[in-house]
């Protein structure tokens, strides 16, 4: 259970310094229950304290980072049931098949598929996993596959397999890639364990049911192994999710330490036919799955899925925002339209589609409102005339158009009057108030 | 030691709500609790799926998205029976885009007939989904529930500032209406009330939270459905206790990426396999969030979606 504010005010050392850069103590101790500030910025925090409180504030289900440098990927540390409730943490890894009885080229064309990635609202989506299946029975195989792929990608890997000297074997080529190990089960359980803590790789145990599953997990504990992922054995999808709800369930509801880790999920194994293996897919995103194992990638159903894995993992206390700037759409000219609009993403995903719809070439000046809509930015005061006139002035769009006209979302009507005043020279035009009537408008849209 | 998994405690349970008329009625809503959660509660009713059809063709249509109604989009009679006959519609959604009056502007009486024509050609349920303009909604509308009486259309959206009007003639005509609220469940709840005190029977209102696709918001709509569900099945709010419908396929269809032609975009992959995994996965999203009807299009995506509600409520 995690601490109260004023539990871990008992633990800490009460001289209200300052030093952690809140007045008192108190309020400290109110920041870490609240979770908005770390226990490191207490100088003067005791040794006993430091285990007390990271005993106590250890997550309900644990993080496992797979990878090394930049692209390791962290899963699980999940800590509510329903997005709204906080938020979740860590969107679940991606990960591609590979098999060792595939031939070089077949290979070659999915480890390029594995680094496929996409540009959305200043993010980069892509898969971050290549899972290496030995089915071969054959242990040098699978090094020479896993050697392989170290060299050709930097994304995470999973060791499939349930021989552990198949396994040995595919950690001796990429151990230093903290690989996942997959999989541990009641059949090699110590074996794969002891390859788990040699390596000191995450290692992901394979049960059927979450029976078997919690006592081989309590075993992997005890044998002071940490860093664990977990597969039910579920492959059928009802079941499937029936599982996934209840490990999250236990772990958080009953803070059930032997299920409080990220989960693996294999749609791969679950259907032949692609399509529908996007949409098993498309519920482990909206419902607990850590990591994903699809048979292959294909940007038809990689795109959609990394779009809603973006939308379910977004922060509900914190809005996607657009970078502010002048978009340019369809090539305008110096006598295109000029529209202006707030930054939360989701205006601009409108908006920008509208335009490309309308095909009238057009400037649309993105001003940042700190992702707030355009009424609630409005309300806020954050997009009246005399901000938007500094932002028109300063961004450039003036150097841009022959022309000295201004489009402004139908919601702030109010304020031309006072942007004619903060931009001389300018006309201001009320737009519409819906992003749909845009097309019409544009149309009909003259310099 | 067996393992004691913790249950949801629900306390309440989804009205059911019939749609439509006669032996192809179907009955949405029902749960008694979250979506699926078939270890915790019973989901008695299957979700359905309802087919479009528009009241004038479509412009700008992705070319995947005409492709299985080639030959009738000109034809709302013939289109509608096209998807119960030839793609199994088990409801169908007349989408009366021609009476928007920053379009075509069509006339309530014009509408109302296009509107009957299509309730007469087939015996499934008919969703009738206006423009969202409250004056020319209201006109349309009322003059629907006039001309159709007794079918037990459902007619929307209704919202706060047409909802007498409108639900005025659904309770004299005996249709179902859609309660339209922009993604909150403060003003999808108050919006309940207000029907409810107008005289709408609860057995006649359905739920439409305002939807989008993914990667265009859909996390608004999904946690505002979740929060729905819950205040329906675990805090007793009979005031959320009603199922709910998703208008989703325009919103999916009219985005950038549902129409980018393969050789644009090739990291985007196959244009038509990509439009329909779009729709697809959107509608599986909401459906975990709780919808109970979803509006879809294409029927390569519908019948993805079926198999996965079939496969999810397997025995």
């Amino acid at each position: 259970m995690p601490l109260t504010g004023i539990e871990i005010f008992k633990l800490l050392p009460k001289t209200n310094c300052g030093e952690c850069g809140v007045p008192t103590c108190l309020a400290f101790a109110m920041s870490l229950a609240a979770g908005k500030a770390e226990l490191s910025a207490c100088p003067y925090v005791s040794e006993e304290a430091k285990e007390k409180l990271a005993e106590a504030s250890a997550p309900p289900i644990a993080a496992v980072t797979i990878g090394t440098g930049d692209r390791a990927v962290k899963v699980g540390g999940e800590t509510v049931m329903f997005r709204h409730e906080k938020r979740f943490e860590n969107p679940p890894g991606l990960a591609i098949l590979i098999s060792d009885t595939m031939d070089e080229a077949e290979v070659n064309n999915r480890l390029e598929k594995s680094s496929l990635s996409y540009e959305r609202v200043g993010l980069t989506l892509r898969p971050e996993l290549i899972a290496l299946r030995c089915d071969s029975e054959d242990a040098a195989r699978f090094a020479a596959l896993a050697g392989k792929v170290k060299g050709g990608s930097d994304s995470g890997i999973i060791l499939m397999s349930s021989d552990p000297s198949v396994l040995a074997a595919g950690l001796k080529a990429c151990a230093d890639r903290k690989p996942l190990i997959y999989a541990a089960s009641k059949d090699n359980l110590e074996a794969v364990a002891e390859l788990a803590k040699a390596n000191s790789c995450p290692v992901a145990v394979k049960a059927s049911g979450l029976e078997e599953l919690s006592q081989l997990t309590a075993k992997l504990t005890e044998a002071g192994i940490k860093d664990i992922v977990i597969d039910s054995g579920a492959r059928a999808v009802r079941q499937a999710l029936e599982d996934q709800v209840n490990i999250r369930s236990l772990a958080l509801n009953k803070k059930f330490r032997p299920l409080g880790f990220p989960t693996i999920t294999f749609p791969a194994e679950m259907t032949d036919d692609p399509m529908k293996e996007a949409l098993i897919a498309s519920i482990f995103i909206a419902k607990y799955g850590g990591i994903i194992v699809l048979s292959d990638l294909q940007g038809e159903s990689l795109f959609p899925l990394l779009i809603e894995r973006m939308n379910i993992y977004t922060d509900p206390q914190r809005p996607l925002a657009t970078s502010e700037g002048i978009y340019e759409i369809g090539g305008p000219d110096e006598n295109s339209p000029v529209l202006l609009t707030c930054n939360f993403s989701l205006t601009y995903f409108i908006i920008s589609g509208e335009i490309e719809n309308s095909r009238v070439p057009s400037y649309l000046l993105v001003m940042d409102t700190e992702g707030l809509s355009v009424l609630t930015a409005w309300a806020a005061g954050k997009f009246s005339a005399d901000v938007i006139g500094t932002f028109v002035k300063k961004c450039g769009i003036g150097d841009k158009i022959k022309h000295k006209k201004l489009i402004i979302p139908g919601y702030i009507a109010v304020e031309s009057g006072g942007l004619e005043e903060e931009l001389p020279g300018w006309e201001i035009q009320i737009g519409p108030r819906e992003g749909a009537h845009i097309t019409a408008y544009l149309k009909a849209w003259q310099a | 030691m067996a393992l004691e998994v913790p249950k949801t405690q629900y306390n309440g349970k989804i009205r059911e709500v019939v749609l439509g008329k006669g032996e192809k009625q179907v009955t949405a809503g029902g749960e008694t609790a979250y979506p699926f959660y078939l270890f915790e509660g019973e989901m008695p009713r299957l979700p359905r799926i309802a087919m479009e059809v528009y009241d004038t063709p479509p412009e700008e249509w992705a070319e995947a998205a005409l492709e299985p109604f080639a030959g009738v989009t000109d034809d709302p009679v013939a289109w509608a029976k096209k998807c119960v006959t030839d793609y199994g519609a088990e409801l169908v959604a007349l989408q009366l885009e021609s009476t928007d009056p920053n379009g075509l502007d069509r006339g309530a009486d014009e509408a109302a007939e296009v509107v009957k024509k299509v309730a007469d050609a087939i015996d499934v349920p008919l969703i009738i989904w206006g423009t969202g303009n409250q004056e020319k909604d209201t006109e349309v509308l009322r003059r629907v529930a006039e001309t159709c009486q007794g079918k037990n259309l459902i007619i929307g959206p209704v919202v706060e500032g047409d909802h007498k009007k409108i639900g005025a003639q659904a309770i004299a005509y005996k249709h179902t209406v859609i309660a339209s609220t922009p993604i909150d469940i403060n003003l999808a709840k108050q919006l309940n009330i207000l029907l409810g005190n107008l005289g709408v029977p609860d057995e006649q209102i359905i739920m439409d939270p305002t939807v989008s696709g993914i990667g265009y918001g859909i996390e608004y709509t999904y946690s505002v459905m979740e929060r729905m569900r819950m205040a329906g099945l675990v805090q007793q709010d009979d005031k959320l206790q009603f199922p709910i419908i998703c208008n989703l396929a325009k919103e999916v269809w009219k985005t950038k990426e549902a129409h980018i032609p393969t050789e644009e975009a090739p990291a985007l992959g196959n244009a038509k396999k990509r439009g329909i995994l779009m729709e697809a996965i959107s509608a599986m999203v909401l459906l975990l969030a709780g919808g109970d009807v979803i509006i879809m299009r294409h029927p390569e995506a519908i019948r993805l979606v079926r198999e996965m509600i079939i496969e999810l409520m397997a025995s």
